[in-house]
């Protein structure tokens, strides 16, 4: 029997739920990995992946020496290096040296517009604030975006616009207090399993309705009393229409909007054309579903709205979640315990990431790069020179990618992300990539973008590294270091702080940003001085009292378990009249399928991690799920090799038929590069926040020859749905 | 806990004031007397089953298990009295005649406390179920299983909601299992260790520390392919 050397708690790396762990070890390696069974978190509860899921960081082919490619790359011909023998072990001070000289003389030469950098929302907040600092204090650019772009970027604009705030308003646990919730475009028990596991209890053992509005038959459906089977990007409609049945029922809070809400009346005049029958016509739900539900929401004590990527990753992603956030103000179903607006992230430290200002318009703490005030505040903080700072917006992930070239972005440097899988429309991110003059990569494994890079930087996992992270209901929360940096690789700061020193003495910069952290605590004290959310956190206070959720206003604050109790950040709720669009792309005779994308409960994203974990093994090759309907339309049997055809690409995977997936719609996981499902999707964006279409590119699909499947591992059984 | 009433008792003579509703065990906690348990735990629903926690009730037949069993008004409780010890004595000695506690260190201090004679029922027959290797990420030993239940509630409703695993077989053939035995991937089960993270006994267990246990090496473990660390195939897959 082994006994641990040490018993390190920590926070789960992967999902943004925040689950504590404790990291058993022995030898350096982790063997075993529990859950306090007193966390308000999780509560002894852990998935697969924070369960068994840690190995990746033990993995063979995990990089840990600083490399630089041995044939040098030129823009336009630029080519992926997978094998170590194309790269060159170096030191870390000629592999920062190179860094720091090639990204200063692209500055001097071409200015700040020809630099932009991917922070990373696995990264600590301590990471993503020293990195934006270094881009925004040292380059002078605001092209600093990180993958929420890509993710809840639609809910935040929303969110923004309407309460002028950006995160789920409460607790996750609080979903036991609620009498009624909409589940809507979430797949909780694959991608938020622990806050799955609070909303069964909530449906189970607190007698709580749910109502679930998505395209696909996802598990929660087994225990919802109204399932809503929309068809993808109509919630516009659909929602409205739930407006529409609570405004001419009178189901609405008279004095809510009275008191708390605003631009009510035009906002009632455009729900007038969505009536149950319009929506129907539209969504494919019937009307008398649509009002059974409106009413079980509207007439709710404590009702509330949790929902994921389905709402914001759309053309009209901004307009799906104002819909969203409409019924709320209309309910006045907000600002108390157990209601809310709720969007759960999906990484770790997405909303950490985002609150270190790791985002092209806002310096951290959500302040505007383009207000004068603000800018001057962070010149003062940062020792810049008064009117130092960009005070132009940035440009955001995807809108980096396509300015690549000789008169926009010239160097990038990706930190723990990867493009490569997760944009929209993967050969045009290819084509861009390969343009690019200058790349560098700080990352684990050498993946489908670091494969691109002239300098790869080997940082540690996040088990090897203090920090914080902040999880979806805003809870700051201590990341223990239990385990010695394997190799050569490095802190993620501590990499920063070097490179920031050697690129500011190369600017001649008369007064430095400060780059002397001794310990991420230190880091986080400058944090808190620029941001007025974070003032209340410390190191001595998340080790003392355990998490705390943001804005701690000051040192004796307790944390903010739900907020807009009294005001919104924005005076009052704005009401948003809304109009329907279709997606970019409908479906067709030539492809007849709405393609959706997301997650699988065994894989994380571009696979970084979980495809370099056993973790594979539960799930080895991509799956296309398609309804038994179309399959045996098609000649399709479950396990049969297909080829999905979009506008832009072709891929061949298996089949699964399983009436998970609705009839005219396909899902494809986009972890796989064997056959990456971004391919397919398309790069068309939301107006205002743009956020691009994962959910709805049109496909069709057809047999294809077992031999035509990529790596064709031996199939693996699953029980499951 | 809407009952506001409070109940009046003693526990070993010391006179105890809980809310209604409260069991024996943590009333007894109150007044810092420790009453040992093995199936319960502070998360899962108490069941009663492996009855190491029984007490004595004056006035009562049968011992009172105090995990389940609530306070009453005027209860006297003895949590140490003869016929409580040698129950509990008795229940250890029936557990090691049967079952591998090598690796439940809670148990062996609860024997030594005890006074158990682990040789007491020398011609029981020790179970010895074969290990259960049919996934990469945890092993199921049940030859040091004590049914003590709390895996198949956490996969169940006190967590997961998953009802992969179950009873199988009655009497001394009593067993964890998945339904019709299949292997681990093929039930509903999703790996999320639920179980793990509650066995007692080291009876459930993740896999690479099963690996290093019997004497792989760490390099060993992390150069394994897929059909290696899959474990034993007990059967052909069914379906994709």
């Amino acid at each position: 029997m082994l006994s641990p050397d040490r018993i390190v708690p920590t926070v789960c790396p992967f999902c943004g739920v925040g689950c504590n762990l404790e990291l058993h070890v022995k030898d350096d390696f982790i063997y075993h990995v529990s859950a306090p069974f007193d966390s308000v978190v999780n509560h002894g509860n852990l998935c697969v992946k924070g369960r068994f899921g840690t190995d990746f960081l033990y993995h063979p082919r995990r990089i840990t020496t600083p490399l630089i490619r041995k044939t040098p790359q030129v823009a336009g011909k630029r080519t992926q290096a997978f094998d170590l023998d194309e790269w060159q072990p170096v030191s870390w001070d000629e592999a920062l040296e190179l860094v720091s000289d090639r990204l200063v003389d692209i500055y001097q030469k071409h200015g700040s517009d020809a630099l932009a950098v991917y922070c990373c929302a696995k990264a600590t907040n301590e990471d993503n604030y020293l990195l934006q600092k270094i881009f925004r204090a040292l380059f002078r650019t605001n092209n600093v975006d990180h993958c929420t772009r890509l993710c809840h970027a639609a809910s935040v604009v929303a969110l923004q616009m309407a309460i002028g705030s950006s995160a789920m308003s409460n607790t996750a646990a609080e979903v036991i207090e609620n009498d009624v919730f909409i589940l809507t475009g979430s797949n909780p028990t694959e991608n938020h399993p622990i806050i799955a596991l609070q909303m069964k209890a909530a449906v189970r053992k607190y007698g709580a309705k749910l109502i679930v509005v998505d395209p696909r038959r996802i598990e929660m459906v087994d225990y919802a009393t109204l399932y809503l089977p929309l068809k993808p990007g109509t919630d516009v409609p659909l929602f409205s229409a739930m407006a529409h049945v609570i405004l001419k029922e009178g189901l609405y809070n008279r004095e809510f909007i009275e008191q708390r809400t605003e631009n009510f009346e035009a906002f009632a005049a455009s729900m007038e054309k969505f009536t149950p029958e319009v929506a129907e016509a539209i969504s494919g739900v019937s009307k008398d579903l649509i009002i059974q539900a409106a009413r079980l929401y509207a007439t709710a004590k404590n009702g509330a709205i949790y929902w994921a990527l389905g709402i914001p990753e759309s053309t009209h992603g901004t307009a799906n979640a104002l819909s969203l956030i409409n019924l709320a103000l209309l309910t006045g179903h907000i600002g108390r315990r157990g209601t809310g607006l709720n969007p759960l992230r999906g990484q770790n430290n997405v909303q950490g990431a985002s609150d270190m200002g790791a985002m092209p318009w806002h310096y951290p703490g959500y302040q505007r790069v383009d207000d004068e005030q603000n800018a001057s505040r962070w010149e003062r903080l940062w020792h810049v020179e008064a009117g130092g700072l960009n005070r132009r917006l940035g440009l955001t992930t995807t809108e980096i990618l396509s300015a690549v070239g000789e008169n926009g972005v010239r160097a990038l440097y990706i930190m723990g992300e990867n493009p490569m899988m997760s944009e929209p429309n993967l050969n045009h991110t290819r084509q861009k990539m390969t343009e690019l003059e200058f790349l560098v990569a700080q990352d684990l494994f050498i993946n489908e973008s670091g494969a691109f890079a002239d300098v790869f930087l080997p940082a540690v996992s996040w088990a090897e590294k203090d920090g914080t992270f902040t999880n979806t209901d805003r809870r700051v929360q201590r990341v223990r270091c239990a385990l010695p940096p394997r190799g050569q690789a490095r802190p993620d700061w501590q990499i920063l702080c070097d490179l920031a020193k050697r690129i500011e003495r190369k600017l001649g910069r008369q007064q430095s940003a400060y780059w002397d952290y001794r310990h991420p605590a230190e880091i986080m004290e400058e944090i808190r001085q620029g941001v007025p959310e974070y003032r209340g956190i410390t190191y001595e206070r998340l080790d003392r009292e355990g998490g705390l959720q943001t804005p701690v206003w000051d040192e004796n604050h307790p944390g903010t378990p739900y907020l807009f109790s009294e005001t919104f950040p924005r005076g009052r709720g704005k009401f948003h009249p809304l109009d329907y669009t279709p997606n970019a792309e409908m479906p067709d005779e030539e492809y007849p399928f709405v393609l959706s994308t997301g997650r699988v409960l065994e894989h994380w994203h571009g696979g970084t991690m979980t495809r370099h974990s056993w973790m594979d093994d539960l799930y080895p090759e991509p799956l296309v799920e398609i309804h038994p309907h179309d399959a045996s339309t098609l000649g399709i049997e479950n396990g049969d090799a297909v080829r999905v055809t979009s506008r832009r690409a072709s891929i061949v995977l298996r089949a699964q038929v399983t009436d998970k997936t609705n009839r005219g719609v396909v899902f494809i996981p986009f972890h796989f590069r064997e056959a990456a499902a971004n391919l397919l999707t398309h790069d068309q964006l939301d107006p205002q926040a743009r956020i691009p279409e994962y959910k709805a590119a049109v496909v069709r699909v057809s047999k294809a020859r077992p031999e035509e499947l990529a790596g064709r591992p031996e199939p693996q059984p699953r029980g499951r749905r | 806990m809407t009952n506001q009433t409070t109940v009046h008792l003693t526990i070993d003579n010391l006179p105890v004031h809980v809310p209604a509703g409260t069991t024996i065990l943590k009333a007894a906690q109150q007044v810092g007397i420790e009453i040992p348990t093995i199936c319960y735990h502070d998360y899962c629903t108490a069941n009663a089953l492996c009855r190491i926690c029984v007490v004595e009730v004056k006035g009562a037949r049968l011992l009172v298990p105090a995990c389940t069993a609530t306070v009453q008004e005027n209860m006297q409780v003895n949590t140490r009295s003869e016929r409580v010890e040698r129950a509990r004595r008795t229940i250890l000695e029936m557990l090691y005649a049967t079952v591998d506690l090598s690796e439940a260190p809670e148990i062996e201090a609860m024997a030594t406390a005890y006074g158990v004679d682990r040789q007491r029922f020398p011609l029981a027959e020790p179970r010895h179920p074969p290990l259960i290797d049919d996934n990469p990420m945890y092993i199921r030993d049940y030859a040091k299983c004590v049914l003590c239940w709390r895996c198949v509630q956490v996969c169940a409703e006190d967590a997961q909601y998953t009802y992969a695993i179950n009873f199988k077989g009655r009497g001394y053939e009593t067993q964890i299992s998945t339904f019709y035995e299949v292997p681990m991937p093929e039930s509903t089960c999703v790996f999320c260790g639920q179980c793990v993270g509650v066995c007692p006994t080291g009876a459930l267990k993740f896999k690479r520390q099963h690996l290093l246990e019997v004497g792989y090496s760490l390099d060993e473990i992390l150069q394994m392919t897929r059909s290696e660390r899959s474990g034993r195939r007990r059967r052909e897959p069914r379906n994709v």
